[in-house]
């Protein structure tokens, strides 16, 4: 029999319908997350055709992108408010679990899914929401779909799906203090375009990725879609049995033991062959930061903006002037000049509780610079929790952070957390695109570290430069 | 979903890489319930100007592409979010069929759960297709015959999933569809209650 990939042996665990090679199969959903953005319009379809939802068991939905992380439930904006309600209004009349605004469970789709233990290895999730991808980083199929999607899936549990070929990437060398999981994704887009993992998904392994602790894999998988790929996807080990142990929905007692025998047959078979092959050597890796419109436009904190001169293309040249113009940055200008008015610590790549750890050491016993705002939003109520019960929240109220309650906040500004037109944000989200964070907003990502630093400098830093050799230990070096 | 055979129309060119569904439709436009009227939004921040007037520099208000029906665009069309309303948007507008080198995958299945025909060429043809649309040269695109002509005698076959296109040519409901598969459906969930792999939600 042919070695397989750890995609063949999720694939035909969950192929209902098989029309062979090169066809799509009708494949099994696990878990079906919702949320209120991209569901009123798949239940309105439900509705109309007279269906149900075939397994509400599998469904769950909580509410996270309009909410406000001031006071969660005042929503002024009516339209909002409305998206929120139709979502109580529609899981209630299909049966369906809600993680509502007052639910203790609530938060961002993709923090909850995993700290709840509904992520799980082996299995197929979606949701409407791209970054989906997250839920790889436990050795899951997980990838995002549109509403069209969602109402398939409420209504068959199933969806037609080609089957993507396989993008191996392996992280190899040794991880320098002070580089996160962020700053490796983001070398690799930078490296290898917004557009190299179409049609893939991305099996992300090496030795690196061995060490990484389940928070850093969420973050590389997390963007696995800024790189084109529905999915990322990490061979599930004792780091993510230990991870997954006593979760509320993961299996309990000796189930859970049956599991992870089970569990660990997931991983490719020796010779496993792939579509293609990336080998990124994390050794000489600074801290990032990106100067553009997309993920793939970053450089190194030691580095300039780049010169359009210099590029590759035409095609190439036009989209750097463009974007350059966009941020209103010149070429040659050094990262670490860069001054900025906004931070945000938060979204579904960096606010679960490592990385408010990593930011809260850097914060510690400093102060925000008088020209910046600066925000952490947890990533849910229960990181939210931990980090009080840690002591995280009185370290940035002290150093001047705002600290505000779950939700996706000012990662695309849908609620009324947005970025002013010219002004500069460091954020830990996951898209730098035009007005993402709201009409002429410029936008750098950087990791949660770096985000922090900028907030007290007021301009970009070299995080590395401030960190003790126990704190860049706690910074993900090893 | 409305069907799509063929259609000559206005091209619109989009000179542009790596467009993204957040600059196809912006956030603040994704909070309404219904999927109806995104047309009005559609490339928000790039056809209106801060003060809410039509931006002149932009493509789709030049006279010469009021009315089109084929979008011509650079590589990575469609990128970032999922967000069905990108598609919504379009097909509101009025674009039936988008014409690139390449598209994003989420954004690729959306259009053609909504009727809207993605056509993937090579640089060199789309490069020309926008030379054309430029010059308002009328542009053919055909499903039934997988090819895409201008008045002016250029043209280019193109491939597509046979599925896809079947759905798209006849109007499909594919849950419909689907659901002819029930029984296969509830086999595969009778036969996983005893797989230890198929742990389903214990709660």
């Amino acid at each position: 029999m042919a070695p397989k990939t750890l995609l063949d042996k999720i694939w035909e665990a969950h192929e209902v319908v098989s029309q062979g090679e090169g066809k799509p199969s009708l494949l099994y959903i696990d878990l079906h997350l919702v949320h209120e953005v991209t569901s009123p319009q798949a239940f309105d379809g439900l509705r109309a055709a007279g269906r149900r939802v075939r397994r509400p068991d599998l469904t769950f939905a909580t509410m996270d992108h309009n909410i406000p992380t001031d006071v969660p439930s005042v929503i002024r904006d009516p339209i909002a408010r409305k998206q929120v309600e139709v979502l109580a209004k529609n899981c209630a009349e299909f049966g369906i679990h809600l993680a509502g605004i007052e639910s203790p469970d609530q938060g961002i789709v993709h923090v909850i899914g995993p700290e709840l233990g509904l992520t799980q290895p082996g299995k197929t999730i979606v949701c409407g929401d791209s970054h989906t991808s997250t839920h790889g980083a436990f050795g899951a199929l997980a990838f995002g779909i549109g509403t069209s999607e969602v109402e398939h899936v409420l209504a068959t549990q199933c969806l037609w799906q080609q089957k993507p070929k396989v993008l191996k990437l392996e992280l190899t060398g040794r991880r320098p203090a002070g580089v996160t999981a962020k700053d490796i994704i983001l070398g690799v887009i930078a490296k290898h375009g917004v557009g190299f993992g179409t049609g893939h998904i991305i099996e992300v392994c090496g030795e690196v990725v061995a060490t990484m602790s389940m928070e850093e894999r969420m973050t590389v998988c997390n963007m696995a879609i800024e790189a084109g790929a529905r999915a990322g996807l990490v061979a599930p080990d004792e780091t993510t049995f230990a991870y997954l142990r006593g979760r509320p929905f993961a299996p309990q007692g000796e189930a859970f033991e049956r599991a992870v025998a089970v569990w660990r047959t997931l991983r490719a078979d020796e010779g496993a062959v792939y579509d293609k092959t990336i080998t990124f050597d994390v050794s000489d890796l600074e801290p990032q930061v990106t100067w553009g419109t997309n993920p793939g436009m970053c450089t190194g904190i030691k580095g300039v903006v780049p010169d359009p001169a210099q590029a590759a293309s035409e095609v190439e040249r036009r989209a750097m002037e463009r974007a350059l113009e966009y941020m209103g940055l010149a070429p040659g200008t050094r990262m670490e000049e860069i001054p900025i008015q906004h931070v945000f610590i938060g979204s579904c790549t960096n606010a679960r509780i490592e990385d408010l750890r990593q930011a809260a050491a850097v914060a510690k016993g400093r102060k925000v610079h008088p020209g910046v705002r600066a925000l952490v939003v947890p990533g849910s109520k229960r990181v939210k929790q931990q980090a009080e019960a840690e002591g995280l929240d009185r370290v940035f109220k002290e150093a001047g952070f705002e600290w505000r309650e779950p939700g996706c906040s000012m990662c695309l500004g849908m609620n009324p957390d947005i970025v002013p037109p010219g002004e500069r944000c460091a954020s830990t989200s996951n898209r730098n695109f035009e007005g993402r964070q709201g009409r002429g907003a410029r936008t750098h990502l950087v990791s949660p570290a770096m985000a922090a630093a900028a907030a007290i400098a007021g301009h970009f830093v070299d995080v590395r430069e401030w960190l003790g050799q126990a704190e860049a230990a706690a910074t993900g070096g090893r | 979903m409305q069907p799509f055979v063929k259609l000559t129309g206005v091209a619109a060119p989009l000179d542009r890489v790596n467009v993204d569904t957040d600059q196809i439709i912006p956030k603040q436009f994704l909070k309404r319930v219904e999927r109806t009227g995104f047309g009005q939004f559609l490339f928000y921040d790039w056809r209106f100007l801060a003060d809410g007037r039509e931006n002149p520099d932009f493509v789709l208000n030049d006279p010469r592409y009021r009315g089109a029906s084929i979008l011509v665009a650079g590589h990575n069309f469609g990128c970032g979010s999922s967000r069905e309303h990108a598609a919504w948007s379009l097909l509101d507008y009025g674009f039936r069929v988008v014409i690139a080198p390449s598209f994003a995958d989420i954004f690729y299945n959306n259009c053609f759960k909504n009727g809207i025909l993605l056509v993937t060429l090579p640089e060199d043809a789309v490069r020309a297709l926008m030379d054309a649309a430029a010059r308002s040269v009328a542009v053919t695109v055909d499903l039934e015959r997988q090819v895409v002509e201008t008045a002016e005698g250029l043209s280019w076959n193109f491939e597509v999933d046979p599925f896809r296109r079947k759905c798209l040519l006849e109007g499909l409901d594919d849950i419909g569809l689907t659901l002819q598969h029930e029984d296969a459906i509830a086999a595969y969930e009778a036969q996983r209650k005893d797989d230890p792999l198929a742990v389903f939600a214990a709660r």
